[in-house]
């Protein structure tokens, strides 16, 4: 009882980065909070799971098997994750803030009528005195994430409801193995007891995946645009940069969404969070929910004409000027002095 | 000879309906569909004055918009309506009085109808607490065959309130989705976005939909909608603008906008605003950046050649 789960993701028999990392996290949270671990792998081939998820520090492993329960859809896996919460009464629940998490968490605290917290950049435990009533609040679990577009940062409490919930995107928390003989106690539940025949309403016809062309996460360098660099064809620059240094291109939300280039390569909060050896930020101005995606990089570098440019302030190198007369030169150097 | 003339048009008009008629009888489906948008702060254009100095949000200083991916749920719902005529769209906001523009712009693009859920006791509502609202609404409204709102509104970035209407209403959700394919009565078939792929699934309605900044745009407001709707007002919007034409009210009543509070759409208050939120707010912080010690270069060769020099010698690059 009142022990803190995790959602594991599962991608044919796989379980999922995002979910490793937020069972290293979890693990750490527990461990402060005196309780148990607990994660919950509902899907169809899940032989392999308990050795891949114990070595994170899993106490509890929840099994639901069932061909119907895989691939993801919304009902089954909301009604497992409802009626296991009744009865086990958990703390705290955690999943990733993939499109699977975005998806079933809302529905789950709405049945709840738990608080959930989208996207957290970072979870935390402490105390919460509400002054008014003259009441503390103990460990208390600490959603904390860039809110307002990234203006702001916000730090979220559920103090009267139970499970607090969380989910966190990919690449936020660290994934780090606990102990490689950890061994957690493994539950198979009868999947019928929680799921209703009516639950498998959406029928999924045709399912592809696309393994993403763009892969910045595990990118050394990175050369990222924002909306300082003006256009589109601006952003060609960029490319010819990163095609020389062998590096791949990221952008900002705010050059996303004025159509410079696609999703996949924005970095911040709401898209990937990186850590490489080089970040370049060309005409980005710095808000907080692109810092929290590529903050911890090595050595940063702005190319700015606004010198006073927030992101300035954590930049190891700062160039002022346009990005347009900084980029050739460096293309140049670069070509003339390696082989 | 005008005479003539009107009694051919008379008899053109006639015969104009009874095809139309015919028609509709033979392909006579059509669905009503209810929109939930937002009006939201344009935190994409944010300025240097969009903090106050303690640390708040200046929202004046932000201009208001029609929440981007709620645009594209509305297109969706459009799309429906071109394909089957006679289909109804209610737009659902929830916000103060100045919301009432987001009904407008549904109707300057053919939305049929609009609400407006307005009331103090919503204030400081988080996800759940406007999911309930929101939803209560819905049940007011009555029939419905789908519900499109978009995935997520920019200033929250949560993705929450959708799934959560759907599971209070006790129906199926399709998040993410990219493209509605097919509709009938039975079902509706969607095309939606997966974090390294597509899908695309089949549901029984009603359904709830959320649309993904990947689908197709909205499209412009129509001119002469615009001309027709540009009066529209709600009654307190009326009150405030003191308008001196106010005739127009009685003699066209599409120009009157529904408003909602607490009390009309039978919510129990509790559950509304501050109090129906689970999430509170512990601080809020503008963040200062642990400022490192920044090497300053101009963009002249010799500044960055020498950088470049310096990141290809500790094998930074290279």
């Amino acid at each position: 009882m009142n022990n803190l789960f995790v959602y594991l993701e599962i991608e044919e028999g796989t379980v999922a980065e995002v979910s490793l990392e937020l069972l290293t996290k979890g693990r750490s949270l527990a461990n402060q909070l005196h309780c148990r671990m607990e994660a919950i792998a509902a899907g169809a081939n899940l032989d392999g799971i308990a050795q891949q998820v114990f070595p994170y520090g899993v106490d509890v492993l929840h099994i639901f098997r069932d061909e119907r329960l895989s691939p993801y859809t919304t009902m089954p896996h909301t009604s497992i994750l409802v009626e296991l919460f009744k009865k086990e009464k958990p703390q705290i629940c955690l999943m990733g803030a993939t499109i699977i998490g975005r998806d079933l968490g809302p529905r789950v605290s709405s049945a709840l009528g738990s608080g959930l917290t989208a996207d957290c950049t970072s979870l935390e435990i402490g105390d919460h005195e509400e002054k008014k009533e003259n009441k503390i609040y103990k460990d208390l679990l600490y959603q904390i994430r860039p809110a307002f577009g990234g203006n702001i940062v916000a730090w979220i409490i559920n103090p009267d409801h139970r499970p607090q919930m969380a989910t966190v995107r990919e690449g936020v928390m660290k994934k780090e193995i606990l102990d490689p003989y950890y061994k957690g106690e493994t539950v198979e539940h009868t999947v019928s007891d929680f799921v209703k025949d009516e639950d498998f309403v959406i029928s999924i016809i045709d399912r592809h995946i696309e393994k993403s062309k763009v892969n910045i996460k595990n990118s050394p360098i990175i050369v990222a645009g924002g909306y300082g660099v003006g256009s589109r064809e601006n952003f060609q620059l960029l490319y010819q940069l990163a095609d020389v240094l062998g590096a791949e291109v990221g952008a900002s939300r705010a050059a996303v969404d004025a159509g410079f280039t696609e999703h996949e390569r924005q970095v911040g909060q709401t898209g990937v969070t990186v850590r490489p050896k080089v970040y370049i930020a060309c005409g980005i101005s710095g808000q907080i929910q692109h810092i929290a995606g590529m903050q911890d990089s090595s050595i940063i570098i702005s190319i700015n004409s606004d010198p006073n440019a927030p992101i300035n302030a954590i930049a190891d190198y700062v160039i002022t000027g346009e990005i347009e007369q900084v980029i050739p030169k460096m293309i140049k150097y670069y070509r003339k002095n390696t082989k | 000879m005008s005479c003539e003339i009107r009694v051919y048009r008379y008899h053109h008009e006639k015969t104009q309906k009874n095809t139309e008629k015919k028609q509709t009888k033979l392909t006579k489906m059509t669905f009503n569909i209810i929109v939930l948008a937002k009006q939201v702060p344009d935190t994409r254009n944010v300025g240097k004055d969009a903090m106050k100095a303690d640390g708040t949000v200046n929202r004046a200083a932000l201009p208001a918009i029609f929440n981007p991916e709620d645009l594209s749920a509305m297109e969706q719902a459009l799309g429906i309506k071109e394909r089957f005529p006679g289909s109804r769209i209610t737009v659902l906001t929830m916000g103060p009085g100045r919301a009432a523009e987001i009904l407008r712009e549904g109707l300057f693009r053919g939305t049929d109808d609009g609400v407006l859920l307005t009331d103090r006791a919503f204030a400081g509502a988080d996800t759940l607490a406007t999911s309930y609202a929101l939803s209560m609404a819905v049940r007011k409204i009555g029939k419905y065959d789908l519900i499109v709102a978009g995935r997520q509104a920019i200033d929250g970035d949560t993705a929450q309130v959708g799934p959560q209407v759907a599971e209070k209403l006790g129906i199926p959700q399709i998040t993410y989705a990219e493209n509605i394919e097919a509709i009938d009565k039975n079902k509706i078939t969607v095309k939606r976005r997966l974090d390294n792929g597509v899908e695309v699934v089949e549901c029984p309605l009603p359904v709830l939909i959320t649309v993904n900044s990947s689908a197709r745009t909205c499209r412009q407001r129509n001119a002469k909608l615009l001309q027709k709707y540009k009066h529209a007002r709600t009654v307190s919007e009326r009150q405030v603008e003191n308008l001196d034409y106010i005739d127009i009210y009685s003699s066209r009543p599409y120009l009157n906008l529904t408003e909602w509070s607490v009390a009309d759409v039978e919510a129990d208050p509790v559950q509304c605003g501050l109090s129906g939120s689970p999430t509170k707010v512990k601080k809020i912080e503008n963040v200062i950046f642990q400022t490192k010690e920044s090497k300053h270069l101009t963009d002249n060769d010799a500044d960055i050649d020498g950088l470049m020099r310096e990141l290809i010698e500790n094998h930074t690059i290279g």
